[in-house]
């Protein structure tokens, strides 16, 4: 099946991204994958083959997003997908966080989903239909010490979901969010044992997540399935905020 | 093709109505149907085609058909 539309995916080059864009080549999208990791990218793009587009671009610079947008206009089937994922930690207690930590990762995870947003928006306003899907955390929801900044950005990608899901779902484009828990990825494989058997005795389902299962639910919003579900908060995260 | 024309055409694509509603005195919003997500958008495409700026301010005033072809030729565009 090819739905002969292109979802754009931030952060697609590894990790959760990845695993996103390729279950949306599964259910048939093209994936415009923008990533700054350039090796990843084209790594992945071999992998992938050719439902899979990269581009690489800092999504935080206004100017670079514009050319990469009017290329994909040129290029790839119809927008009609937007998959706000791309996303970096500086942690550090409060006290200790230098503003450049705090600016670092608004502007990544926060900024940054507002600028790919407002890049591609038009596309699904025309088309009259649509999905966007941001990538929160359980993080935004419960909080946790030494992420101020990295909390501050993925509750903002909540509220700014909510207020576009008012301004869009008359046009028939849902806007929701996914806020994953604990996901088997390279910045969890880092956690010591100690801090990793602390995460896991406050999870009900006793294990952590894996990237595919936010993949899953992300492909779900975005399928004609979930047509009336729009302005949600779905945590993917095995009970834990329950 | 004359700068109404051009406006007319905009218009059918954008607002989804027939080429013979889009009269000088009709309304964007009461006769065209327009709401306020339509009016951005018809205005950020007046702005590609003919390549200019219009301020909110600007784009407040244009509730009519025949308001948007004055407003444009104020702006020097001819067709």
């Amino acid at each position: 099946m090819n739905l002969n539309a292109t979802a754009v995916v931030t952060g697609a080059a590894r990790g959760i991204g990845l695993e996103i864009a390729k279950k949306l080549i599964d259910t048939g999208w093209t994936v415009a994958a923008l990533d700054m990791l350039e090796d990843d990218l084209g790594r992945s793009a071999s992998e992938l083959g050719s439902m899979y587009k990269p581009y690489t671009v800092n999504i935080t610079d206004t100017q670079q997003l514009a050319v990469v947008a009017a290329s994909i206009g040129k290029e790839l089937p119809v927008v009609k997908g937007i998959v706000n994922n791309a996303g970096i930690t500086r942690d550090a207690l409060m006290m200790r966080m230098g503003e450049d930590q705090w600016n670092m990762v608004i502007d990544v995870n926060l900024t940054g989903a507002w600028k790919v947003t407002q890049a591609f928006m038009r596309s699904l306003i025309r088309a009259r239909e649509g999905s966007i899907v941001s990538i929160s955390s359980v993080v935004g929801l419960t909080g946790s010490a030494g992420q101020t900044n990295y909390a501050a950005s993925k509750a903002g990608l909540i509220g700014m979901s909510k207020s576009l899901n008012r301004e869009l779902a008359a046009r028939g484009i849902t806007v929701n969010v996914v806020a994953p828990g604990f996901i088997e990825t390279e910045m969890t494989q880092k956690l010591s044992e100690e801090v990793r058997g602390d995460y896991l005795s406050r999870i009900p389902a006793a294990r952590l997540g894996l990237p595919v299962e936010i993949a899953e639910a992300v492909a779900f919003l975005m399928s004609p399935s979930a047509k009336y579900i729009t302005g949600v908060v779905l945590p993917v995260d095995g009970g834990l905020t329950t | 093709m004359s700068l109404e024309n051009r406006i007319a055409e905009i218009i059918v694509s954008r607002l989804n109505v027939k080429p013979e509603e889009v009269t000088n005195s009709a309304s964007l919003k009461d006769d065209l149907g327009a709401d306020s997500l339509d009016m951005v958008d018809l205005m950020m495409d007046l702005e590609d085609t003919f390549n200019l700026k219009i301020s909110d301010e600007d784009g407040n005033k244009l509730q009519t058909v025949g308001s948007v072809v004055e407003f444009l030729k104020e702006k020097g565009i001819e067709a």
